[in-house]
């Protein structure tokens, strides 16, 4: 799949938002005064907007994305619209109350915390439902995303402790997921010759392609330029966004300093990490093209 | 909107018959030429005389190559648009309801005043049947050229996609699947038609028709191999050059 900016940026500051306002919801960090819990408070809200508006800039007709609200019947994107909505409102308020008037209200607190993580889980249900794209069609692409929430938040709420477990976890369940998905296509069952129901003809090959140019579908759905340094990638990856920032925290008193370092290296990963998500990911079309 | 009708009074949609088709890419022409000037926006071209012209097509043709072990290879030419499936993904997954099946036909449609060109339902097609124009931002595909099969100020036998009137081969049949008595169930029952990738379950409503039996492409069909043995013992002038240079 074509590793878009704009996707990119979406899944990733959304998902670092969210797990903040994940915390926040939960009374973590312990702060009080205004300036200090407004602070943490628009971090929260600002990521998940930006990545949130981030979203609409691949749209064709982003004037009318209003509309995506409506079909939350069958549609995780339109109930991921709705979910991010009331998240930032319900946590807009219990912000407000424990900065301007240090009411903490925990019950609401709890609401924008579920909120938060339901939001993110559907974030992931919108890559996890592809049955088209079988690295993404598991479990582990919902577990992978809200231990990405949760680790990333957990860093920026100053959870030094429990960051640094989260990461040590979604280390060991990104390796995990890379190494399922390398197995994912081939046993999904799919193939040139299903795709084009020549089975009992023998070995089927791309002789000519439609157009000698290019198009939308190859666009959007073949990555293959990209997917060259994948490896070096993984590697640089797992390094920066877990293995690294964990050992620091659990081998050494993070102070304050350290730790925005630590989250500076732990987001570099997570764009690496994305991008590959993207880029790694094959999209059955690519069948009829012979290429992935 | 996006939930998936339960069922569908018709299901109209084509048949394609992999033996029959030439690969003349007429319906991919006469297709793009209906489209651009009838439901919704244009097809557009971007730099179409340009050194990288890209298009929206609805309507595409693969050339493939089958080939056994030991036989010689058959080409396959493809042509592939819309199959309307009955549990079509790229409905379901619309966050704005602008991707629908119609309950009177089944035909798979987008409004495109809804769209809002998100990608999404190109994503969840198996087929590669959907393309967003760049020009207009909003996804098209292939309508059953709706507005020709019910539209009644064109004669008759035009009231069909553009693409199966226009198939000079005749490899292309539209009509109703849900009536068994139909051109295209009869002629999909006896020829075996067949789902694109029915592992995925999609359930298309379009079927394909595979190539017939040849025989140099099945080990057990060889009726040339007797023929092109006796080359092997031509006489005359060229079996006596033949037995010479043998011996030298």
């Amino acid at each position: 799949m074509h590793p878009a900016p704009s996707v990119i940026i979406f899944t990733a500051l959304s998902g670092l938002g969210f797990g903040l306002i994940f915390w926040m919801g939960l009374g973590l960090p312990h702060i009080s005064g205004m300036v200090v819990t407004s602070v943490f408070a628009l971090m929260g809200l600002g990521l998940a907007t930006i990545g949130l508006l981030a979203s609409t800039f691949h749209l064709g007709n982003p004037q009318r994305a209003w509309r995506a609200l409506s079909q939350w019947r069958t549609s995780w994107l339109s109930r991921e619209g709705i979910l991010a909505v009331l998240t930032l409102a319900v946590f807009f308020v219990y912000a407000c109350l424990w900065a301007f008037l240090d009411m903490r209200i925990a019950p609401l607190g709890w609401l924008s915390s579920a909120l938060a993580m339901a939001t993110v889980y559907t974030t992931s249900m919108i890559y996890a439902q592809m049955k088209t794209v079988p690295r993404w069609n598991t479990v582990l692409t919902t577990v992978l995303f809200l231990l990405y929430a949760a680790a990333g938040g957990a860093l920026l709420a100053a959870q030094m402790h429990l960051a640094g477990v989260l990461l040590a976890l979604l280390a060991v369940v990104q390796v995990l997921a890379w190494k399922q998905g390398d197995g994912a296509f081939a046993s999904a069952g799919h193939s040139i010759e299903t795709a084009t129901g020549l089975t009992g003809l023998g070995k089927v090959r791309l002789l000519e392609k439609p157009h000698s140019g290019t198009n939308y579908l190859m666009k959007e759905m073949i990555h293959v330029v990209g997917r060259k340094h994948a490896a070096k990638l993984r590697v640089i990856s797992i390094l920066l966004v877990a293995i690294l920032p964990a050992t620091f925290i659990l081998l050494s008193d993070v102070g304050h300093w350290a730790g925005l370092v630590i989250v500076v290296v732990h987001v570099a990963g997570l764009f690496a990490a994305r991008w590959l998500f993207f880029a790694e990911a094959e999209h059955v079309v690519g069948l009829y093209y012979d290429q992935r | 909107m996006t939930q998936l009708p339960t069922f569908t009074k018709k299901k109209l949609g084509l048949v394609i018959d992999l033996d029959t088709c030439v690969g003349c890419h007429a319906c991919v022409i006469s297709c793009k030429e209906w489209n651009t000037t009838s439901y919704g926006a244009p097809l557009s071209d971007v730099d179409a005389y340009g050194e990288n012209p890209v298009g929206t097509f609805l309507n595409r043709v693969h050339t493939f190559e089958a080939k056994q072990e030991g036989c010689s290879a058959q080409t396959v030419h493809f042509p592939k648009s819309c199959l309307h499936c009955e549990d079509a993904p790229c409905v379901t997954v619309c966050p704005t309801g602008a991707s629908y099946k119609r309950e009177e036909d089944g035909i798979v449609l987008v409004n495109e005043d809804h769209c809002i060109g998100c990608g999404l339902c190109a994503w969840a097609c198996p087929y590669g049947a959907r393309e967003l124009d760049k020009v207009e931002g909003v996804m098209k595909k292939c309508t059953l050229c709706v507005d020709r099969i019910y539209n009644e100020n064109i004669p008759e036998e035009d009231r069909v996609p553009s693409c199966v009137k226009t198939c000079p081969a005749g490899a292309r049949h539209f009509g109703d699947f849900a009536d068994p008595t139909s051109n295209v169930s009869i002629l999909s029952a006896a020829r075996g038609g067949m789902d694109l990738m029915p592992e995925i379950g999609t359930k298309p409503v379009n079927k394909y028709l595979p190539p017939r039996p040849k025989a140099d492409v099945a080990p057990e069909l060889d009726v040339l191999g007797p023929l092109l043995a006796q080359d092997e013992t031509t006489g005359g002038f060229i079996g006596w050059l033949d037995r010479t240079l043998e011996k030298l």
